[in-house]
């Protein structure tokens, strides 16, 4: 990375230093690390080698990193009754996608709008923005104003409008806006191009790394948001992806702890094991592949923005 | 510049009316004010419109006669969480569970950065980092999956090995005893190798020069990170810290009550206050009680930062938040 120059001088300029040593202690270096990114990866290995694997074979040797007994059936068993898991997938797809673009447009304008020196009110605004980082009013009083006074209970805005805007996210952007040559933006002023221009056309574009960084992070914000759903959702349409698992693992325990639940339900059939690992499975795909496609820009972006 | 041509326009135009100055300051702002304007009306909707329902915390909430018209106990609703068996218990168990994470993840995430700073070979860094971050990027639900599959008590990958070894299965959820690891480990597991990301950034900004002359004045790797590296970065550290010290009450509600699959063996353990005011709410439905605990929660964080904020600041004021 940036330290390359450094091992260039390292073996120049310390001759002493015993060659050895130096790769032992590289691979000692190497080994920890490997070792942290195979522990990390390995929960997730047993996940999907158990969504395809047949239930006896799970029941006979437990969860395993590859199957004992390869199968789909799982995945067929999901995706033969898909309406519930479709359904699912759509809204959280809806929510996403609708959270993303107006979250990070809402976001970034008020970013930029902050991080002008010649925006009068940036100070206080800025108080207003950071102050919700350090105070809130608690659950109760945010439960109730959503039910009661917005009346948004079960309904699909309560999943979008309360993660639009983030502080944290907020402040991100504005320490990167802050960064861009002033000069630029003036050269672009005396030619004449309105504010809105300038954030279009030059802000952004010179913003890749953070804006990206910031759309990650809102993103899984919304794929991953099961608290929302938790607090406001009960009506089974508009079940998360998220939250469809989390009922599921709920119910699967409520007839361990209690069989009759099941006759309660109305279904005759647990989900078993190798499904729901499967809609786990389904549930962090695309999260693993927007993560993989925006990872290159994560190191930059968080730099960019954190600085003081 | 800018401060200084506003203050001349002032001086010479003096005896404005407010109504005047608020039209120029629009004139000039207009544009700022409109792309403000959604975010801080999202802003305003969802974390200050709430706040007058603080109220709560000092009234005997009656769904029938809504907030304003419940009638008014003073601090009685204080009084009786403290008097809570299990308020004790509750407060300890957060505290000390928040303790260990900020300890545990400070450190493994420092370790991880000074590792990963020694790495020069491109893909093994993308490699190393992209294993590192995924975790981070879960739910807490698929995180929960993930656990099950290790602690299952019949088929989880623990147990097998406990049993392949010759040693007793353990009914992991079923004993409070083992969570405390369990959970300093699970948030290692999916933050601390994220968390290295402002720590490796720190270290990157840091200017190879001094490392050159350390290493002519034959200082060795060890000595380089204790009298450069840790100096440069502790105000990040500092600052991490001090947020973190801030959200002391505040536990990871995902945690406590999704990976432990909200089991109430192990509640001796993993009951802190947001699962508490959670289940106040949800079960217990007793809201002016619910409400009591989570004003105190935001109060003492809130108070928390300003002081340590306030002796960071008297130590080094670079290092402070605000």
């Amino acid at each position: 990375m940036a330290s390359v120059a450094k091992t260039n001088t390292r073996d120049m300029t310390h001759p002493k230093h015993s060659h050895a040593l130096a790769a032992v202690s590289r691979a000692f270096v190497d080994a920890v690390l490997a070792l942290f990114a195979v522990a990390c990866i390995v929960p997730l290995l047993l996940v999907i080698s158990a969504s395809f694997s047949t239930d006896a074979s799970i029941f006979k040797s437990g969860y395993t990193l590859l199957p004992t007994e390869f199968s789909t059936m799982a995945y067929r068993y999901v995706l033969g009754d898909p309406t519930q898991i479709l359904r699912a997938y759509a809204l959280t797809s809806f929510v996403a996608a609708a959270g993303t673009i107006f979250g990070l447009l809402i976001c970034s304008m008020l970013a930029y709008a902050l991080s002008r020196n010649s925006f009068g009110a940036r100070r206080p605004l800025s108080f207003m923005v950071f102050f919700t980082l350090l105070f809130n009013g608690g659950l109760i009083p945010f439960y109730l104003f959503v039910v009661q006074t917005l009346q948004l209970k079960n309904n699909i805005l309560v999943l979008i409008l309360p993660l639009l805007v983030n502080g944290w996210n907020v402040l991100l952007l504005r320490t990167s806006f802050k960064q861009l040559p002033e000069e630029l933006l003036d050269a672009a002023r005396i030619d004449g191009a309105s504010e809105w221009r300038i954030f279009f056309q030059v802000a952004v574009p010179l913003s890749t790394p953070v804006l990206a960084t910031v759309g990650l992070f809102i993103l899984l914000s919304y794929w991953n948001d099961w608290w929302m759903s938790l607090l406001f959702i009960d009506k089974k349409e508009l079940y998360s992806l998220q939250f469809l698992l989390y009922q599921i693992s709920q119910s699967v325990q409520a007839i361990n702890n209690n069989p009759q639940v099941l006759a309660q339900l109305g279904t005759t059939k647990l989900p078993a094991e190798s499904t729901r690992m499967a809609l786990a499975v389904l549930a962090i795909g695309p999260v693993a592949f927007a993560y993989l496609f925006l990872q290159k820009y994560l190191v930059r972006g968080i730099t960019i923005g954190s600085l003081k | 510049m800018a401060r200084v041509t506003q203050l001349q326009l002032v001086a010479l135009a003096p005896r404005r009316t407010l109504w005047q100055r608020a039209r120029l300051h629009f004139r000039k702002n207009g544009a700022y004010w409109l792309m403000a304007l959604p975010g801080l009306i999202l802003i305003f909707v969802f974390a200050y419109a709430p706040l007058p329902g603080i109220v709560l915390a000092f009234k005997n909430f009656k769904y029938n006669l809504g907030i304003w018209g419940s009638e008014w106990v003073g601090l009685k609703n204080f009084a009786f969480l403290i008097r809570t068996p299990l308020a004790g218990r509750v407060l300890l168990n957060t505290l000390f569970m928040n303790a260990l994470f900020i300890i545990s993840g400070t450190v493994v995430s420092m370790f991880l950065a000074l590792l990963m700073n020694e790495i020069h070979h491109k893909l093994r860094a993308r490699f190393y980092q992209t294993a590192m971050f995924f975790p981070y990027f879960l739910s807490a639900i698929v995180v929960s999956y993930l656990v099950f599959a290790l602690l299952s008590a019949d088929n989880g990958l623990l147990n097998r090995l406990l049993i392949n070894l010759g040693r007793e299965p353990v009914k992991w959820y079923s004993e409070a005893k083992h969570w405390p690891v369990i959970l300093v480990l699970v948030h290692l597991w999916k933050s601390a190798g994220f968390g290295s990301i402002l720590y490796l950034a720190g270290m990157l900004a840091i200017s190879p020069e001094y490392y050159e002359a350390a290493r002519i004045d034959g200082a060795s790797k060890v000595k380089q990170i204790f009298y450069i590296t840790l100096p440069l970065l502790s105000p990040i550290i500092v600052i991490q810290v001090l947020l973190a010290i801030g959200r002391i009450f505040y536990a990871d509600f995902g945690l406590f009550f999704v990976v432990t699959r909200d089991q109430a063996p192990l509640r001796a353990t993993t009951e802190v206050i947001d699962t508490y005011v959670f289940r106040a709410l949800r079960t217990l439905g007793d809201t002016g009680m619910a409400a009591a605990a989570g004003f105190a929660q935001s109060l003492i964080g809130f108070l928390l930062v300003l002081v340590s904020n306030f002796i960071v600041r008297r130590i080094d004021p670079d290092k402070s938040l605000f």
